[in-house]
């Protein structure tokens, strides 16, 4: 055999008819009999779908007025959300305190904003800062005392009031499952047994009945004289109720994580906190960013139960502006209202997510 | 090289004592009456076919595995239950795995600090400084700040290597460490466990690349079916070696 030199061959462009606009028709939509007729079909079923509501949304639709007699197009009439704006919004908060709301709200988005910047050097230590200081903040704006004029919780309502549960919600859901999530897998058999039994009596239970049971329920066991707020209840069951779910989904992150893993941070003296704060979750949360995500979605669009106790969120806010006399034949307007501010929270949470997966991937799993 | 490595210092220091070590998995009997002695600066190879406990024996010594009976004492502490001896014990051991068990979603550098920031408290720039040290020692410092799942499994072995040294351990555990690589890179992760030995480190490796067992350990073990059944220095082990057991194995892995 002679010694010879191996030329390797160049990297060659792929074929034409594979890239660009045509080759992505070719390939998804006209790929074969069957896809072409596919194709076809759906064409034209959205043809026939969206223009009639193209037409009544925003070509025939009234936008102009002040009363139910303005309503005068075939279309629809947003003139009644327009009008009812400020109660879907702030529900019985009052009028001239509702600059509470807004700067609470603009708070928290000038507050948060530091922390999507990746320059920003003292992420942690601002973050926890944060999470210490709003609460309480936002608590003394929404409620007031201290200088303040105190506006109860049963005067908070609309968007304002979903909001509220839904972050809290989120907030203390989020560690209290981790927290049940580590229980479970505990070596130490009270607290084990502790946990299980949490999750499984909490997820056991429909959350309406949950919410009943708080309202009605438990002001028969608490001492003459003390009463809790109905809201602190109904938003510590939601917690609580929230917190069953996520810790069973933190959990599957967990028995993702190949045993090599616990068994090296051990192997270097990390004790059990910093092995499952350092190691474990970071790596088991990563992994679960869709189920987490799924479950405060599910919480946001779940927050509309608490009509069962009487107070008025979001959605229950336009029900009952429906039903106003004044307003009557105005429902499909509202509750398209309420499903695009929905739809605009939901999917703002879904493609944070998609963001931060995104972003972590640190490319171990080629 | 081989000379030298020779000629670094044993000395009479005890690190590690096992005596009539004893462990079940439920009822099979896979550590049956270990003893065994290292001292500072000793440099032991394990070898056995699989199943023979010499990974559950290495994994007893930094307490990822419990024994029942016996006792080991290792650099002056026995380990009982005591979490706080357990975890001192640790800081002071340090292992390589198999499949490396590097870190996924911390760099290369980030792995190489974590113990040493929560573990010795260091602070942050001395642990930095102390890392690239280790990752130049193993040769290389230009992949610090990148993810393990960028690397190839001979760079990730030597990052866990590193990782390990970071802690400045008195003891070194090597839990088969080339076993999991692709045969062309484990000459530089072999280099990088020779280097070590130089140094003097006190080292237990379980392995079965006998070049290495005879370049660098003092003392070559032949265990199994959970028993130390032979013992001796590798030229004396390889080329005479006294068990039965001890001649079929060597027969079969030597070929």
């Amino acid at each position: 055999m002679s010694n010879t030199t191996h030329t390797f061959k160049p990297s060659l462009p792929p074929p034409t008819l594979n890239v660009g606009v045509i080759g992505w028709l070719r390939t998804n939509l006209f790929s074969s009999v069957g896809n072409t007729l596919l194709t076809l079909v759906a064409l034209y079923l959205i043809w026939l779908v969206v223009p009639p509501i193209f037409n009544w949304a925003f070509l025939q639709a009234d936008w102009a007025g002040a009363t139910r007699a303005d309503c005068t197009a075939e279309g629809a009439c947003w003139v009644f959300v327009k009008e009812r704006f400020g109660q879907f919004m702030y529900g019985f908060y009052p009028a001239e305190l509702r600059w509470r709301v807004d700067l609470t709200a603009v708070l928290a988005v000038v507050g948060a904003a530091p922390l999507f910047f990746d320059r920003f050097k003292h992420k942690a230590r601002y973050g926890i800062a944060l999470l210490v200081a709003y609460p309480v903040i936002a608590f003394w704006l929404l409620y007031g005392g201290f200088g303040l004029q105190v506006v109860p919780s049963s005067a908070w309502g609309g968007l304002m009031l979903t909001i509220v549960i839904a972050a809290v919600g989120i907030a203390g859901a989020l560690p209290l499952g981790i927290l049940l999530a580590l229980g479970r897998r505990s070596s130490l058999p009270a607290i084990k047994v502790i946990c299980v039994t949490t999750i499984e009596f909490w997820r056991g239970v429909p959350l309406i009945t949950v919410l009943f049971l708080s309202s009605v329920m438990l002001p028969l066991f608490l001492p003459e004289g003390l009463s809790l707020d109905k809201l602190l209840r109904a938003v510590v069951m939601v917690v609580i109720f929230e917190a069953a779910y996520i810790a069973e989904v933190v959990r599957g992150g967990m028995q993702a994580i190949p045993k090599g893993q616990y068994e090296a941070a051990a192997a270097m003296g990390l004790g059990y906190w910093r092995t499952m704060g350092l190691v474990i979750l970071p790596q088991a949360l990563k992994l679960v960013i869709p189920g987490i995500v799924n479950t405060f979605i599910a919480l946001f669009k779940d927050t509309s139960l608490v009509i069962i106790i009487g107070l008025f969120d979001f959605l229950n806010s336009i029900k009952r502006a429906t039903a106003d006399p004044a307003w009557l034949g105005m429902s499909t307007e509202g509750y398209v209202f309420a499903a695009l501010v929905y739809w605009v929270f939901c999917f703002a949470m879904s493609s944070y997510s998609a963001h931060l997966e995104r972003k972590l991937n640190t490319g171990h799993t080629r | 090289m081989s000379e030298a490595i020779k000629q670094a210092v044993v000395s009479d220091k005890m690190m590690i004592h096992m005596q009539g070590v004893n462990k079940w998995y439920g009822q099979f009997h896979v550590l049956k009456d270990i003893n065994l002695a290292v001292t500072q600066g000793e440099r032991i190879v394990l070898c056995g076919p699989s199943g023979s406990g010499k990974s559950t024996t290495i994994r007893c010594i930094n307490r990822l595995e419990e024994h029942q009976q016996g006792q080991i004492i290792v650099d002056g502490t026995e380990l009982t239950n005591d979490l706080k001896q357990i975890e001192r014990i640790r800081s002071e051991v340090g292992m390589v795995f198999q499949h490396f068990n590097l870190f996924p979603h911390l760099t290369v550098l980030q792995n190489c600090t974590l113990a040493p920031l929560w573990v010795r408290k260091m602070p942050r720039k001395e642990a930095e400084e102390i890392a690239m040290h280790y990752l130049q020692r193993v040769r290389i410092p230009e992949q610090a700040h990148k993810y393990p799942g960028q690397l190839s499994g001979g760079q990730q072995q030597r990052v866990a290597i590193a990782r390990a040294l970071c802690m400045k351990p008195k003891i070194m555990l090597f839990d088969e460490p080339t076993s999991a690589l692709d045969p062309e890179m484990v000459k530089e992760v072999l280099d990088t466990m020779i280097g070590l030995a130089q140094d003097g480190m006190t080292m237990l490796c379980v392995t079965h690349e006998m070049g290495f067992a005879r370049t660098v350990a003092n003392r070559v073990i032949f265990m199994d079916k959970g028993e130390i059944v032979e013992q001796a220095p590798p030229d004396q082990f390889f080329d005479h070696p006294q068990n039965e057991r001890t001649k079929l194995f060597l027969g079969q892995i030597l070929h």
